[in-house]
């Protein structure tokens, strides 16, 4: 547990809260990122405008933190386009299937004390612990 | 004001996963392999975001309609039917093989990682894929025409 941080985790979460009950008081929407990305690209949708908003926050949000000194490290990924594009495909197809990702599932389903959404974040918490176990002690990469 | 708002909460939420370092793909993976050098964080997140929104969201649900909008669009179903199993199954398999879920990979386009831009249009493409599949199937009964809504 050498790199574990919990203020800073206890902060961030609050933050991300925080933000779930913000939108749901303000807008009535769920704070769910994949289902707010997932309406931009259906063609039948009406409702555009509050969902590039809050991306449009949520992309300007490390900006804003570099020209304040607090610069994001590019993320490290794979060194493989394979896997990446196959994790990109499973995380898009699996959260339109599923109805939601980490966000609407684990933090705003969870609050409601949603059965479905308990559910959901239980079952891809368990193949995602299963997937790195295998990718990283059972095929040792 | 409705936009605003929006992006005021897009934000807020994106500071949070800044702060709490899970736009890290190294930090979730942490969290996910049990089996190695285990980093507890993401629990401490998830707890944290609960612990404000839960009461949040009993404050929310006790009023009649939201400040900016007519009423509340409060998910209906509560069922655990086949395709929430499978497709939280399947968001289980990539966000562990690479570590990233929609929020951190879309906020991560702004370091403008060619990594990142793959990895979230091969998201899109994904969605896309089931939204066209979920369209060409027809469907078995109303209830599920239905729960077929678009968001």
């Amino acid at each position: 547990m050498a790199n574990f941080t919990p203020l800073s985790a206890a902060i961030g979460g609050a933050l991300i809260g925080f933000s779930a009950v913000l939108l749901m008081l303000l807008t009535g929407r769920i704070a769910g990122i994949s289902g707010i990305f997932g309406g931009l690209l259906n063609p039948d949708s009406r409702d555009r405008g509050w969902r590039i908003a809050f991306i449009a926050g949520l992309i300007l949000a490390p900006l804003l933190a570099g020209w304040i000194g607090y610069g994001m490290p590019t993320p490290k990924l794979p060194p493989s386009w394979t896997v990446i594009i196959a994790a990109g495909l499973l995380v898009g197809f699996g959260s339109r299937m599923g109805d939601g990702c980490t966000s609407g599932h684990g933090i705003c389903g969870i609050a409601r004390l949603s059965g479905r959404s308990i559910a959901a974040t239980v079952i891809f918490m368990l193949t995602a612990v299963a997937t790195i176990a295998i990718t990283r002690h059972v095929l040792g990469s | 004001m409705l936009m605003l708002a929006s992006f005021l909460c897009g934000l807020v939420f994106g500071a949070g996963l800044l702060i709490s370092q899970m736009v890290q793909p190294t930090k979730v993976l942490a969290f996910l392999d049990v089996f190695g050098a285990w980093d507890p964080s993401l629990a401490v997140v998830m707890i944290a975001a609960l612990a404000v929104s839960v009461p949040g969201f009993m404050l929310a649900k006790g009023r009649s309609r939201p400040l900016l909008a007519a009423h509340g669009f409060w998910p209906t179903r509560d069922d655990i039917d086949r395709p929430l199993v499978a497709g939280s199954a399947l968001f289980g398999i990539g966000w562990g093989l690479v570590g990233l879920c929609p929020g951190p990979a879309i906020e991560s386009l702004a370091t403008l990682s060619p990594d990142v831009f793959v990895f979230v249009l091969a998201m899109a493409g994904g969605m896309i894929l089931h939204d066209v599949w979920q369209r060409a199937r027809p469907a078995k009964s109303p209830d599920e025409a239905l729960a077929r809504r678009p968001g």
